[in-house]
């Protein structure tokens, strides 16, 4: 496996994500208006008629599901990107030539992951930043300390995240081989977000505690296990034959 | 430099490319000929190391087709244009091939040097930061050859280049492949524009599943029914027809002072008949070799099969 050849196709990928405006605004928008609404509708909810707005007792557990949405987000972007780099290719007629350039299968593919994983993490990242410091800001009156950063929310950003968006494009991988339009791609690479959304609810209605190390250590172990199987699934779904006599 | 024996793939109980041996020498140009679903583009992908092939063997250059050890060097060798052009729209047309010159392992002073020679020959030099979306079919075309060019490939394998495209553009492909047989390059040429073939390769080879024929475009007008001397004279005498009648020519023809014979080989028969026609006294007006064309040739191949 030669890095350079997965680095070259990921520029080119960057290069046309650039101009596709649809893409940047999927990838820039989403984490951007959370992190902005979140702290926007913190700061002035439960301060309805002379109330003191939410209680610290309740923003301790509010503040982890809110950071949980940054997961679900992790699912969504990638399939907007993901299902380009792929399905996009397959309809512009391009991934034969590509194909036939000497590079391997897992190459091409660390390429394509490499341009659908980078993106939505510095997105989402750059998001939950923001994010944080605004949140901070508006609850510091009330919990008299920073909320933000925590260890709990850095296992969520930089451990969670990222397998979240690592399963959400090797899920991409194997619906691309099953779609020949961008759109159908992105509908159904979307679906991922299911299970994730599911977590945030649970966390919400505090059936799964996301506040607690452990717990968020769980779901981590099982984001991992999940991206062991979708990578050996869509390895064996971008295959050169697989591609050129069996994808529609 | 590609050698194929016996190639054979099969898409479950069907057989794409049934046992095909040929034979292609370096700096030539080989035209695969065949009516849709014939399996050229399936040959092609087989040698391009793009699917596996089912059984045979094959090999470009000094690679084995088909060893797994050999695929990347293969795949360095040649270049591939193929069916579809398969460009990157949203793309400059210097980026498209910049891309993939670096796929291609060539230094940045190679690849400006390439990309700068091969727009400049197919004419789009001026427009090289022009986003490839605005572009047209044959423009398009061309630079899909010029991709696969980029990184100076020994052989290049052309699927259909000059489908779709209209007369002025597919001659000025035409013109541009003619440019690189000079070059020296092997071509390997799938088309079923018969004209085209005739007019570029240097070898043919008419493929429907199997391999029918293979030969120059003269070998296979010839192989498809010989071709025919008409000898029109003054006038014909029972002389003239006793003396023809002593030449080994097969199937004369005498219609008023027209005759007609099957010919093998005209260049020498036609010597011996004017010859006989003289020492009969005969008055020769004119002699016409007539062949059958590729295209008769190339459906009687194909009728044949599908018989």
């Amino acid at each position: 496996m030669r890095l350079s050849k997965s680095r070259i196709i990921a520029s080119k990928d960057f290069k046309v994500f650039m101009k596709k405006k649809n893409i940047l605004y999927s990838i820039v928008v989403v984490p951007l208006v959370l992190s902005f609404l979140l702290p926007g509708v913190m700061a002035y909810a439960g301060h309805k008629n002379g109330a003191s707005g939410v209680s610290g007792a309740e923003l301790t557990v509010l503040l982890p599901s809110f950071t949980f949405l940054y997961l679900v987000i992790a699912g969504v972007i990638p399939s907007t990107i993901a299902s380009y780099t792929i399905v996009g290719e397959k309809v512009e007629k391009s991934l034969e030539r590509l194909l036939a350039t000497p590079t391997t299968d897992g190459e091409i593919l660390l390429g394509k992951g490499i341009a659908a994983f980078l993106p939505p993490i510095a997105s989402i990242l750059g998001g939950a930043t923001i994010f944080m410091v605004l949140m901070d800001l508006v609850t510091r009156g009330t919990l008299g300390y920073n909320f933000f950063p925590n260890w709990n929310a850095a296992i969520v950003l930089f451990v969670m995240v990222p397998f979240a968006v690592i399963m959400s494009v090797e899920w991409n991988v194997v619906v691309s081989s099953r779609v020949s339009d961008v759109r159908a791609a992105q509908q159904i690479g979307a679906l991922i977000v299911l299970p994730l959304g599911g977590i945030y609810l649970a966390g919400e209605l505090n059936l799964i505690p996301l506040g607690t190390t452990s717990n968020l250590l769980i779901i981590a172990g099982v984001l991992l296990a999940l991206d062991l199987i979708l990578l050996y699934v869509a390895k064996a779904t971008f295959r050169r034959e697989e591609i050129l006599t069996k994808w529609k | 430099m590609i050698e194929t024996e016996n190639l054979t793939r099969k898409f479950g109980d069907l057989t794409a490319v049934d046992a095909v041996t040929f034979r292609v020498e370096e700096g030539e140009v080989f035209g695969f000929l065949g009516p849709n679903g014939a399996g050229k583009t399936t040959t092609v992908r087989m040698l391009c190391c793009l699917i596996s092939k089912t059984s045979g063997k094959a090999s470009i250059g000094d690679y084995d087709v088909g060893k797994d050890s050999d695929a990347l060097k293969i795949r360095k060798l040649i270049g591939l244009v193929p069916d579809n052009v398969g460009l990157y729209d949203d793309l400059s047309a210097y980026d498209n091939l910049d891309f993939y010159g670096k796929l291609y392992d060539c230094t940045e002073a190679q690849r400006k040097e390439n990309i700068q020679r091969f727009l400049t020959m197919l004419g789009l030099w001026e427009k090289k930061d022009v986003a490839v979306g605005v572009f047209s079919k044959g423009m398009k075309q061309k630079l899909g050859i010029a991709c696969a060019l980029v990184h100076d490939p020994k052989v290049l394998f052309m699927d259909e280049p000059t489908a779709n495209l209209d007369p002025e553009s597919a001659k000025t492909v035409r013109d541009f492949i003619l440019d690189l047989k000079k070059e020296k390059r092997t071509i390997f040429l799938n088309t079923h524009n018969l004209d085209e073939a005739q007019k570029i390769c240097d070898k043919i080879a008419i493929l429907n599943t199997k391999l029918m024929a293979v030969g120059t475009p003269e070998e296979l007008e010839r192989s498809a029914s010989g071709r025919k001397t008409v000898v029109q004279l003054v006038q014909v005498s029972d002389a003239i027809l006793a003396a023809l009648r002593k030449l080994p020519v097969r199937d004369m023809v005498v219609e008023g002072n027209k005759l007609t014979f099957d010919v093998l080989e005209p260049e020498k028969e036609n010597v011996a008949i004017v010859d006989a026609i003289y020492g009969a006294s005969g008055h020769v007006q004119t002699v016409t070799v007539v062949g059958s064309t590729l295209e008769e040739a190339y459906l009687k191949l194909v009728r044949l099969d599908e018989k």
